[in-house]
């Protein structure tokens, strides 16, 4: 029997360097689905993620991911994870790299090759990732994470530094994914990718602003540009704050 | 645990090291200089020789793997690669013997190196036979290797990791034996002598490069050798965090 929900966060609480950095978060992510979650750096997505992921040692709550709890070791093959930075060797080549991710999980030699088209990098399966540009690095660090086709795939700001036409590409791979019933959690803080979506997840300083889609989005602040309507948002959580505080 | 996975590590770890001819001349050139260097030093003094260059053979592995190793693996840290391998299907111990294999492997060919220079061409004499010493250099190097590996977690950059080397190796080789004589040290250095892993692995060196019939003294050293190793592995292994605040 399968969960609704891919993921499901309950009174989160976080803390890193001595600081509580995520406050009682509770959110939860359809199946299938391609959730954005954005705000502006440092509010604690990165954090949310980890913990979704199960590599963050967590103060309080519970978070579910796929039925299962975060980190479980039988959620490793069906989550994947891709980092802000792109974690990958950078002294080895594109195809060395993912051959080696490719044993670990235990997928074939085809998949590679699948993987590396499907992020665009085939014809330079032999350059070493030292020798490539940010982008193409993150894009080798993406289909590290393709490889094992999970179910979850958590991607933190997977789209900086890459140029529109590129950017517009990953986020139809996004979607092609999600189509094949995966379910992608995607963080950003460039607001116009916040269209490609099909539910948002605002974020600031630690906590849940909002979950709606882009549609709700609009018609709540009556902005077009999601940026605007972001900033709106920011606004009247921030008027609502101020007279209790 | 699993071969494919810990195969696979080794192949990296060796692939990435392939990228670094620099590093890999160095690697199995510098221990042999150093000796050819000692060889001048000490010429019209035989027996000086004999006394610091036969063990040394034995000890160059070790120096060299601790600092790879706690390099590589500090590497691995600070580029976000270990945190992916903790998000996947792959055990601590696949790291770890990944690691061991590769480095080993690499310390039987520095071994065989330095060992054929020196005893076969510099005229040392390795009274239980080269083998021996060649055997031991690959312990002390896995010895080296696990130690690297372990103090890699309290280096937060490659600077702090390289100071590791005078600050926790350089006592070692001296107290040892190397230089004085242990009985002949002040009995407060002595007795901290008695708890540096490199005392046991000198000792069997020692006893392996000089006439004396080889008897149950030898088997304590390498068998303290070898609970260090696994010591240091077991501790390696609990600074591999699946989940990091």
């Amino acid at each position: 029997m399968r969960d609704a929900e891919a993921i499901a966060v309950q009174d989160l609480v976080v803390q890193r360097g001595g600081r509580e950095v995520i406050h009682g978060l509770s959110l939860t992510v359809a199946r299938g689905t391609v959730t954005g979650l954005l705000g502006p750096s440092g509010c604690g997505k990165s954090t949310l993620m980890r913990a979704i992921v199960g590599v963050q040692v967590v103060a309080a709550g519970r978070v579910t991911v796929l039925g299962e709890p975060a980190g479980t070791p039988r959620l490793r093959r069906r989550v994947g994870y891709v980092t802000q930075a792109p974690s990958v060797y950078s002294d080895l080549s594109i195809a060395e790299n993912l051959r080696y991710f490719a044993a670990v999980l235990g997928v074939s030699r085809a998949r590679v090759a699948q993987t590396i088209r499907t992020v665009g990098l085939h014809g330079r399966e032999d350059q070493v990732v030292g020798s490539l540009s940010g982008g193409e690095r993150s894009r080798v660090s993406l289909a590290s994470a393709l490889l094992g086709a999970p179910e979850l795939l958590v991607l933190d700001e997977p789209t900086v530094g890459l140029d529109p036409v590129l950017r517009a590409e990953l986020w139809a791979s996004f979607r092609e994914l999600a189509r094949a019933g995966a379910t992608l959690l995607i963080s950003s803080h460039v607001m116009d990718e916040a269209r490609e979506c099909d539910s948002l997840l605002l974020m600031r300083e630690g906590a849940l602003l909002e979950h709606l889609t882009p549609q709700q989005l609009r018609r709540r602040t009556g902005r077009e540009d999601l940026g605007q309507a972001f900033l709106a948002i920011i606004e009247r959580s921030q008027r609502e704050a101020a007279p209790g505080a | 645990m699993s071969r494919p996975a810990t195969l696979a590590t080794a192949r990296r770890v060796l692939w990435q090291i392939r990228r670094d001819p620099r590093t890999i001349a160095l690697l199995l050139a510098v221990p042999t200089g150093l000796l050819v260097l000692l060889y001048f030093l000490f010429e019209g003094q035989p027996r000086t020789f004999q006394k610091i260059g036969a063990p040394l053979c034995g000890l160059f592995p070790f120096i060299v793997m601790f600092l790879v190793t706690s390099i590589a693996m500090l590497r691995e840290r600070t580029t976000g690669t270990l945190e992916r391998l903790m998000s996947l299907p792959v055990a601590r111990a696949d790291i770890l013997f990944g690691y061991g294999l590769a480095f080993g492997l690499l310390a039987a060919l520095q071994a065989l190196i330095v060992c054929t220079v020196g005893f076969a061409i510099l005229g040392l004499d390795a009274a239980h036979g080269a083998w021996l010493v060649g055997l031991l250099a690959i312990a002390n190097a896995l010895l080296g290797m696990a130690l690297g590996l372990f103090v890699s977690a309290f280096a937060r950059t490659e600077f702090q990791a390289v100071q590791f080397m005078p600050a926790l190796v350089l006592p070692q080789i001296l107290l040892c034996g190397l230089f004085v004589p242990r009985p002949q040290m002040a009995p407060w250095l002595h007795a901290i002598s008695w708890l540096m892993p490199l005392t046991y692995a000198y000792d069997a060196l020692a006893r392996a490069t000089a006439p004396a019939p080889l008897d149950g003294a030898m088997a304590a050293d390498v068998l303290a050798v070898i609970a260090f190793t696994l010591a240091s592995l077991a501790a390696g292994a609990l600074t591999l965090r699946r989940r990091t605040p």
